[in-house]
């Protein structure tokens, strides 16, 4: 049998990367493209789609030309995106009729609160499963249609098309003006505040709620099943999936079965956990989202948990403090120190996402005393890590019931070892690393080659994971963090304090 | 490149207004590093294109500065421990994890087998990096131990590569692990003599029985080695029936190797 390949393009917020996979999981090639980032205003971020286009185009055509010498043939493209950036669009030409709304961009804020505001603001968590936020992408799409000039009217008439990256991607992928295709997955869907998120599809008194008209909206599709035909790569492919990034991830972990979660640490950190096909609606800060949905079956759902800053704090000691010169080395400058002095960092740069949503909270460091050095900070900022992802994991176990057996762990920060110890130990579960570190790619991958039956269902998927690193928790260890724990909550709760208006 | 009278134009060319000796000695240093381990005086002069007096000058000045070392045996010179001490070579340990990363899974998963990248401290490896083999099977990670070198496939290489291999392993105590360690000071002279001719170290139930292992060297910034990357499997999985080692994953092992430097030269 001639080996088959599948083909993932990981649409990232910095990055294009294409990358392909073999039947066994494993990274054959893989090319990668950075974009430019725009900040027009404060709080505005910005991308410029025709540039991700392009990258996309780019990278998917070098990656192909790596693989073309090997026997066998690349038979499914996948694609994993950066949830909720919004693109809107012109059918005839394909032109963007901005640049692309950015999931960091914070302008929709007053709209938001005025939105919240509404009598009938309850029907959009009832119904799409989230709070009204500006983090997800309705809200920019509305905010778009209020400042471009007659575009409403435009999209009424059909003439603008809306999508989040896999969207525009996919519709330039199989033709653009030219009877390109303008579908979204229900992942994506389910990060607009548009969709029903029982249904799975786009509710009209939701659309009425924002104001956007259903003509300009993408059909929604499974994550799993083809959607079309890549004619715009220089071999044609059958697209045959698409997820949002962090879904992809806790695909590519094959987290399938309910209980089963994964956390992606880079920037920030991604906590989900499969809630299986019955939505879990969440009482303690999360968000109910879709986990994926194989085409012909019912979606399964997830719970997520999202941390704003994690990596971002390693950052900030290495370019904000100048303690560090690359960000590894916070694990040697943290190992200088045998534990964090009582010190404790909450790195609410801007505000605190899950489970607490505090946009107003501010950043502290708390316990200062002449005792603490440069390596308690180190700790604490690693600490800080830890300690968000147990108030995530806290908040999981008393909305899904579903107790966490093992924490599957990816993203950059994996490689630092105290931390993942630290992690096993803060939350008293085995952490667990699988040997491919792109499970956003490894994702989206599976899910173009289950669509095309290059493997025949999830369960050949298991097979494909493996271990590469364990961490367990130490039991003494582990009392003693739990001891410490009211002295983080202490200090989160300071740090909403300090943001609190009705405090000044 | 030659001219029209047919000589062979100096590699190094002079730049005006720039020191001919510092040049010429940067250059010598330049070849060794670019040879990944020793060269002879003619050899160095043929390579940076001076005569061999000339060079030999220049290297008698380096093996005082501690720039170079020569090996006691050979006469063939190597890199000195003195480029370490120009700090620019510092190569933090949770940084070198952290560039090696994806190298290290994709060699286990690869391979089969378990991976593990280690730095030398004193006459011990410390191993930086740990991946399990990708069998599911119980394993415990060993980030962080510290290992005999003399008695690892990693050590054996850090051991081979030291600037100053020339010497004597500088301690004599070889403890025996298991019967086939080499505990004998001039068996595991010749023996680290064979991996730096070879470029990579094999071990054969030498720490652990039923375990073999292969390793090479990971080059730094300046072509020093900085670290040693290997497998471990059951012996059959790393030797042939003839008792050779298995080529495709000798391959396999240089070539993530190779990565790993390239990685770490990159910035």
């Amino acid at each position: 049998m001639t080996e088959r390949y599948v083909l993932a393009v990981d649409q990232g917020t910095t990055s294009t990367r294409a990358i392909v996979f073999d039947r066994g999981g494993r990274l054959v090639a893989v090319r990668q493209r950075e974009h430019r980032q725009f900040f027009p205003r404060p709080g505005w971020v910005e991308h410029d789609p025709e540039e991700i286009w392009a990258n996309t185009q780019l990278t998917a055509a070098q990656v192909l030309r790596d693989v073309a010498g090997r026997p066998g043939r690349v038979v499914a493209l996948g694609i994993a995106n950066q949830r909720e950036t919004t693109v809107v669009w012109e059918r005839a030409t394909g032109r963007p009729v901005l640049r692309a709304l950015v999931w960091q961009d914070t302008r929709t804020g007053p709209l938001v609160e005025e939105l919240s505001a509404r009598p009938d603001a309850a029907i959009v968590r009832e119904r799409a499963g989230m709070e009204i936020a500006g983090y997800f992408a309705g809200p920019r799409l509305r905010w778009v249609l209020d400042a471009v000039p007659r575009a409403r009217e435009r999209a009424e008439r059909g003439e603008l098309l809306f999508g989040t990256m896999e969207s525009w991607l996919i519709w330039n992928l199989t033709g653009g003006p030219d009877g390109g295709v303008h579908v979204t997955d229900v992942t994506n869907a389910s990060r607009t505040l548009l969709m029903d998120v029982r249904t799975c599809a786009w509710d009209p008194d939701l659309l009425d709620f924002f104001g956007v008209p259903g003509a300009m909206l993408p059909e929604i599709r499974p994550s799993i099943g083809v959607l079309g035909t890549a004619t715009a790569l220089p071999v044609p492919v059958p697209i045959g999936g698409a997820l949002g990034d962090q879904q992809a991830a806790l695909f590519g972990q094959t987290c399938f079965s309910p209980g089963e979660a994964k956390c992606t640490y880079g920037t920030g950190s991604f906590l989900l956990q499969n809630t299986g096909t019955e939505l879990v609606h969440s009482a303690h800060g999360l968000i109910s989202t879709v986990a994926y949905q194989l085409a012909g079956e019912p979606a399964h759902y997830a719970l997520e948990g999202s941390i704003a800053v994690t990596g971002a704090l390693v950052q900030w000691l290495r370019d904000g403090l100048g303690l560090i010169g690359s960000a590894p080395e916070v694990e040697t400058l943290a190992r200088t120190v045998d534990d964090n002095g009582g010190c404790y960092i909450v790195p609410a740069f801007s505000g605190l996402l899950a489970p607490h949503w505090q946009g107003e909270a501010r950043g502290l460091v708390a316990g200062l005393t002449s005792y603490v050095t440069k390596g308690h900070l180190a700790r604490a900022v690693l600490e800080a890590t830890g300690w968000q992802t147990r108030d995530v994991v806290r908040a999981m176990d008393a909305d899904s019931g579903l107790p966490l057996s093992a924490l599957r762990v990816d993203g950059g920060m994996t490689t630092n070892n105290l931390l993942m110890q630290f992690l096993a130990d803060v939350l008293d579960t085995p952490v667990v690393r699988p040997m491919v570190g792109e499970t956003v790619s490894l994702g989206a991958g599976y899910a173009a080659g289950l669509a095309v039956g290059m493997w025949s269902d999830t369960e050949a998927l298991r097979g494909n994971w493996h271990r590469s690193a364990q961490w367990s928790p130490r039991p003494q260890r582990a009392a003693e963090l739990d001891a410490e724990y009211a002295a983080w909550e202490r200090a989160v709760r300071l740090s909403i304090a300090w943001g609190d208006r009705h405090f000044r | 490149m030659f001219d029209i009278v047919g000589r062979i134009w100096p590699t190094v060319p002079a730049m005006p207004g720039s020191v001919q000796s510092l040049e010429r000695a940067a250059a010598i240093l330049r070849a060794i590093a670019g040879s990944g381990g020793q060269m002879g005086v003619t050899e160095l002069a043929g390579a940076v294109g001076l005569a061999k007096t000339t060079a030999h000058g220049l290297l008698r000045t380096l093996l005082s500065l501690g720039f170079v070392e020569q090996d006691a045996d050979s006469g063939r010179y190597l890199l000195g421990t003195g480029l370490l001490d120009l700090g620019s070579h510092y190569l933090d340990a949770n940084e070198l994890r952290s560039r090696a990363s994806n190298w290290c899974d994709s060699l286990a998963a690869r391979s089969g087998c378990s991976v593990r990248l280690g730095t030398l401290a004193g006459f011990q490896v410390v191993v930086v990096h740990h991946v399990f083999r990708p069998d599911d099977s119980a394993q415990e990670l060993e980030v962080g131990a510290a290992l005999p070198a003399h008695a690892t496939v990693l050590g054996k290489v850090l051991l081979a590569f030291r600037p100053a291999a020339s010497r004597p392993p500088a301690d004599p105590r070889l403890e025996r692990s298991t019967a086939a360690t080499i505990v004998d000071p001039a068996a595991l002279t010749a023996e680290l003599k064979g991996v730096r001719g070879r470029g990579w170290a094999v071990q054969r139930e030498e720490r652990v029985p039923g375990e073999g292992g292969l390793a090479a060297p990971v080059h730094g910034a300046g072509g020093l080695v900085v670290a040693a990357l290997g497998v471990t499997a059951p012996v059959p999985e790393v030797f042939g029936s003839a008792g050779a080692v298995r080529p495709a994953l000798l391959e396999m092992v240089l070539e993530a190797a190779a990565a790993v430097s390239r990685e770490l030269v990159r910035s």
